[in-house]
């Protein structure tokens, strides 16, 4: 409470300056994290710098990491802590994994739906689901391919769904690691305006999964070009909330690094999905002739594709 | 007194325990201690408390007798009868099968301290070992629903088999959703029901779907 009555001391004189000039403009409340960026954007509006403004959040970072120093003031190794990670309602994590499925051009995910509140529950339940989906749908595809042979005795395949996990988790926490590390080094040699923690970064990469798991479910179709129709279809809604994310983190910097930081996201994005399609769901039949293979006791053996 | 006027216990929560006033101290033979009674008396007793809990779980309504008095011996017998059932499959001879044993019981567990993990992330007033108790209790209904599947594909693996299969065990996955989300339901904030009932349909599914993808060999 000291901290925050601080703070808004501080502030007092900014406000009083800032409403002496415009009158109009609308007072900034703090205690209400989601009406924040309404009032920023009128208030930046006539400051005449929107469009940089919506992208980078400039005037609220700091205003942001302070909020965001309230909260997890809790040692780390007390419950109390991790809980302020879990500190969601339902219409918020229904609103980010909205906008995860339907990127609105020029606005970064980060500003605007974590707004210095990273949760943990919407990364490791989307991630959970997904790797659920997948081994299921793999093994339900499996099974409709290879239906009507005589010879194909259903398994339900259970390593895979441990494979799945492993890839899946590994996925989503070591390569925001990564991405979180190589911009903190980045973010030393030439100064970045836009930084994002690390929790953040796992924010993003949690629900932009989620479009993978009605693919994964569609993909139970068993026709090759409607497979990979889905599979580029969810890879620009996914990796375009990624670029759009990070790419004001980037920008400034040398123009080489910047395109390469991008490109290996997208790429590794797109390695993941191809791995899973190719991996958990069988090709689909294709009609070619078998070729007739003369066994030694004179039967005649036809190899199946 | 005015105000207590119209206080008063609702009639289901069953109101019982012992009332001692320790007075000085005295002998251990005067104490009550279950070191001398039958050995009979001390596992009916324990068989009881299981028994009534199981019938809390098949006729869900409100009372807080799984809640309160929680143990943990009957989602161990569940757990085990079920990874008992599982086995048998294709897993033994093929290497891609159904679930081991240790995989039953390392996902039926694991998935429960997460699950209550997350309702108490979320702010939720359960204890630990309570909400463990009722969502290993209220694994019952699957595992009844494993025993009614085995014994029809003991009579036949068509495509009768599987629709009668389907139908019991979407109908046992109803139940065990909705008996659980009846006892845990009400320990949550209200805007946050929907995000703890969602791992428990998540868990529950799992569960069904290892039980409906059982193939003999």
């Amino acid at each position: 409470i000291a901290y925050l009555a601080m703070y808004l001391f501080a502030e007092f004189d900014d406000a009083a300056n800032l409403l002496a000039a415009n009158p109009d403009a609308t007072t900034i409340s703090i205690d209400e994290p989601v009406e924040i960026p309404k009032n920023q954007h009128s208030h930046l509006q006539q400051t005449g710098r929107e469009e940089d403004d919506e992208l980078l959040g400039t005037n609220d970072s700091d205003k942001t990491e302070l909020l965001a120093g309230q909260k997890k003031s809790a040692p780390f190794w007390t419950f109390d802590y991790y809980q302020t990670f879990f500190d969601v309602d339902t219409y918020q994590v229904l609103d980010r994994i909205k906008g995860s499925v339907f990127p609105v051009p020029g606005k970064n995910f980060v500003r605007l739906y974590i707004r210095s509140n990273p949760d943990l529950y919407g990364p490791f339940w989307i991630c959970a689901t997904l790797v659920f989906t997948i081994a299921v749908s793999g093994n339900l595809s499996n099974f409709f391919i290879h239906l009507g042979k005589p010879t194909y005795h259903y398994v339900p395949e259970f390593r895979k769904v441990s494979i799945a996990a492993t890839t899946i988790y590994a996925y989503a926490w070591l390569v925001p690691l990564a991405l979180w590390g190589f911009l903190m080094w980045r973010n030393s040699k030439v100064m970045n305006i836009v930084s994002y923690s690390f929790l953040e970064i796992v924010c993003v990469y949690g629900y932009s999964l989620f479009i993978y798991i009605p693919t994964a479910i569609l993909w139970i179709i068993p026709q090759e070009v409607v497979r990979w129709v889905l599979m580029v279809f969810s890879l620009c809604l996914s990796g375009s909330v990624l670029v759009m994310t990070f790419w004001p983190a980037v920008r400034d910097d040398n123009r080489r690094v910047a395109l390469v930081t991008v490109g290996t996201i997208v790429l590794l994005h797109a390695l993941l999905s191809v791995g899973c399609l190719a991996y958990f769901f069988d090709a689909p039949e294709v009609d070619v002739p078998a070729p007739i293979i003369p066994a030694e006791n004179g039967t005649v053996i036809t190899k199946s594709q | 007194f005015p105000g207590l006027t119209d206080v008063s216990i609702s009639e289901d929560i069953p109101v019982e325990g012992e009332i001692t006033v320790p007075v000085g101290s005295h002998s251990p033979d005067e104490d009550f201690s279950t070191l001398d009674e039958p050995v009979r008396d001390t596992i009916m007793r324990d068989l009881k408390a299981v028994g009534k809990k199981f019938v809390h779980v098949m006729y869900p309504k409100k009372s807080s007798a799984l809640l309160r008095d929680w143990d943990l011996w009957g989602p161990l017998v569940l757990c085990v009868s079920l990874a008992l059932m599982l086995q048998g499959g294709s897993a033994d001879s093929r290497d891609d099968g159904g679930p081991q044993f240790a995989e039953v019981f390392v996902i039926i567990w694991f998935g429960a301290v997460v699950i209550t993990l997350n309702s108490k992330l979320l702010g939720g007033t359960i204890s630990f070992f309570q909400s463990l108790c009722v969502l290993g209790y209220c694994v019952l209904p699957l595992t009844v629903a494993m025993l009614v599947c085995r014994l029809v594909l003991l009579v036949g693996s068509g495509t009768i088999s599987f629709i009668i299969r389907l139908v019991v065990v979407i109908a046992m996955f109803g139940w065990s959703t909705l008996a659980s989300t009846a006892f845990l339901a009400d320990s949550q904030p209200p805007n946050r029901k929907a995000l703890v009932v969602y791992p428990i349909f998540l868990f529950y599914f799992v569960i069904s779907w290892m039980i409906l993808t059982f193939t003999p060999q």
